[in-house]
């Protein structure tokens, strides 16, 4: 089911290190700077210790509950292929899924910013300007980062569009 | 993070973040609190933001440190999680008595569904046991507002507040539009007031009956408070909630009529009667213990509560759809993603490595080596809370049979060790059992498990500037421990096995501080010990 009012809800998950949280405070942050209602919700504590981590984003006219329900998730974003089955119950029946394999990882200029390749497929699906991934990008991310992750950005976002 | 020049008119931010914002537009003189999720980033960021924030050893500590702030007439903000408010319990029931001159805010965040505790235990019932007006934020927006108001309530009626936050509203992001409408702060002063503040009985008495006379017009005052909301709806379906839940019950029944708490001790009871009497079925939608319930129907209110199996983990909107229903049946288990693990060359790795092959008994405590109870080492025989690892280790030791007894070491780490286990090392001292006893300070130079923090043992401050010390060895010396040896657990693991073993076997009390910094901080404390080091030598 879809939920009732018009909020998009994006499941961001992988494992501990991989920047799960990271990638989801850029999106929220490009849903925030566009002006919509943002709610985003993670489990912190364990995260660091390379165990399952996921994170909720939400954006609409107006957002209730941080949480994603089950079964209402627009997409689901993983950085490691098996989180699909830990979080494949969140996935709404039209749901997208978008995963390590749709980017060319040989291709990244540093391994690490393999979620903000991810969120660039993810762009492709949604309707924020490019301009306003890229602010957030460097907005969220130190300046040494920047390069890396906006080339990273622009292969997975070009990868989205094939 | 927002700052005087944030371009952003609203702000995005955590619960925690906006807590420690409006701590910072009250003019809060100073946070104190021990690292716990999910409250650590309070005075994490409270201090980011220009605010003085500082780690206590342990949340009773941390509470009394505020008291004194004030008693001395300025705000103060104490931070911790759920569980940290049982450590802190003894003097909250009592300034609840004294009351205070400045402001008096006390976070205890929570955590249903124990994403990272040991329980879930609902702290609601300690506003309610001690005596303090409670406040519940259900979201960012309110996280910074309600601080305001806390500390509003504080000086307004002389009492400590408590802030119940829950992990989802701590950790959430959300819209925030700050503006800090709340009196100024007068300066820090003191003035004798002994009948106040000094709780011998003959003063305590009076205390008490004054106490509830504040709790009475409080409860009065929050008929119209402002701070309890009320959503019009459906005639056929009114719901009373509070906190997360309130997001939960408005997203999975819109029409509803919603009557939101906010300060929910002490309660608005004739908004509650005139709520539910007039909806046709009227139900108490909160997550944990039947607390709101309960209350409504104390006072003679009809309500109807959740099922009891509802009562275990977090709320969500399908789980309030399901109440909504009054659903009995068995709910889907979640699939369960990869547990956390300790880190490849951790150094609890080979402690844990040892401990097995030795066969002991562990006692152990609450950290990052709590995952030593995870395949492949499951090593681990006790965890119950912070401290415990050496009453828990001693008091086998005194029953067991000796072959028995002569298995058991007591396992903690460094800030564990500060929080809680410096009692349990005089009790060690005090009390040998006939066998000996073997504690292991698992020493990795920082609270991990909670995200790095600094504490006693480190020598450096929540900001990370030198302080004074805690030597775990010197501090076991002077209690007249004999057997007191430092090791690294990674460097030699044989060695380790060792020097374990042969404490084990020694009829006597042994401390072994198996040292070695997290790998996770190793980095960043080379960073501020040659800052620190720098900083000593360009004086």
């Amino acid at each position: 089911m879809k939920s009732r009012s018009a909020v998009t809800n994006i499941v961001v998950a992988g494992l501990g290190g991989q920047g799960v949280l990271k990638a989801s405070d850029i999106l929220a942050e490009v849903a925030f700077v566009s002006g919509l209602d943002v709610k985003k919700s993670e489990i912190h504590g364990m995260s660091q210790r390379g165990g399952s981590v996921s994170s909720d984003v939400r954006y609409g006219p107006v957002v209730f509950s941080p949480m994603v329900p089950e079964g209402e998730a627009d997409y689901l974003l993983v950085t490691q292929e098996d989180q699909v089955a830990v979080n494949i119950h969140l996935l709404a029946q039209h749901g997208v899924v978008i995963q390590p394999a749709q980017v060319d990882q040989s291709e990244l200029r540093n391994k690490k910013s393999l979620n903000v390749a991810l969120l660039g497929v993810l762009s492709h699906h949604l309707s924020f300007p490019e301009e306003a991934w890229k602010a957030a990008i460097q907005h969220q991310l130190p300046e040494a980062l920047h390069e890396a992750n906006l080339q990273a950005f622009a292969l997975g976002r070009r990868a989205g569009n094939q | 993070m927002p700052s005087e020049d944030s371009k952003f008119e609203k702000l995005f931010l955590g619960g925690d973040e906006a807590v420690a914002l409006a701590a910072l537009d009250a003019d809060v003189k100073l946070g104190s609190g021990y690292p716990g999720t999910p409250s650590t980033e309070i005075l994490e960021t409270f201090e980011r933001l220009g605010g003085r924030a500082q780690w206590s050893p342990n949340e009773k500590v941390a509470l009394e440190v505020g008291i004194g702030v004030a008693f001395a007439g300025a705000r103060s903000l104490v931070t911790m999680k759920h569980v940290g408010l049982n450590v802190a319990a003894d003097p909250l029931f009592t300034v609840a008595y004294t009351g205070v001159d400045g402001a008096l805010m006390i976070v205890s965040a929570d955590d249903p569904g124990m994403s990272s505790s040991q329980n879930e235990q609902d702290n609601r019932r300690y506003a309610v046991a001690a005596g303090v007006p409670m406040l519940e934020p259900a979201n960012s927006q309110e996280a910074y507002d309600f601080t305001l108001r806390a500390i509003e309530i504080s000086e307004r009626w002389h009492i400590p507040v408590l802030f119940r936050m829950t992990t989802r509203v701590c950790h959430s992001k959300s819209v925030v539009q700050r503006g800090a409408a709340i009196p100024a702060a007068t300066p820090a002063h003191f003035e004798h007031d002994i009948r106040s503040r000094v709780m011998i009985p003959a003063y305590a008495r009076p205390a008490h009956h004054r106490l509830r006379e504040k709790l009475e017009q409080i409860a009065e005052w929050n008929e119209t408070s402002g701070l309890n909301t009320l959503t019009p709806g459906s005639k056929e379906l009114g719901i009373i909630t509070s906190g997360i839940s309130y997001q939960h019950v408005r997203e999975a029944v819109p029409e509803a009529s919603v009557l939101k708490l906010g300060m929910t001790y002490p309660l608005p009871l004739e908004v509650m009667r005139n709520f539910a009497a007039s909806a046709e079925r009227c139900l108490v939608i909160e997550e944990g213990d039947p607390y709101l319930v309960e209350s409504a129907r104390m006072a003679g209110i009809t309500v109807e509560d959740k099922p009891e199996m509802y009562r275990f983990g977090e709320l969500n909107v399908p789980r309030v759809r399901r109440i909504v229903d009054g659903d009995l049946s068995p709910e889907a288990k979640p699939v369960a993603g990869k547990p956390p693990a300790l880190c490849p060359g951790c150094p609890h790795r080979s402690v844990f490595t040892a401990l097995k092959n030795l066969g002991c008994y562990v006692a152990g405590d609450i950290g990052c080596y709590s995952l030593g109870v995870l395949p492949p080492f499951e090593a681990m025989d006790s965890l119950v809370c912070m401290g415990a690892a050496i009453g828990v280790g001693l008091g086998m030791r005194h029953v067991l049979p000796p072959e028995q007894a002569k298995r058991v070491v007591s396992v903690l780490g460094d800030s564990t060790f500060v929080h809680s286990g410096i009692t349990g090392l005089v009790e060690m001292v005090y009390n040998p059992p006939p066998t000996g006893h073997v504690l292991l300070i698992l020493d990795n130079g920082t609270t991990a498990m909670t995200g790095l923090q600094e504490h006693p043992g480190t020598g450096r401050t929540l900001e990370h500037a030198s302080t004074g010390k805690v030597v775990f060895e010197d501090l076991a010396r002077s209690l007249g421990l004999r057997n007191v040896t430092v090791a690294d657990p990674t460097a030699d693991p044989k060695g380790f096995e060792d020097l374990v073993r042969s404490a084990l076997e020694k009829p006597e009390l042994s401390v072994i501080i198996a040292r070695r910094n997290c790998l996770l901080a190793a980095k960043s404390i080379r960073e501020y010990e040659r800052c620190n080091e720098e900083q000593v030598s360009g004086d």
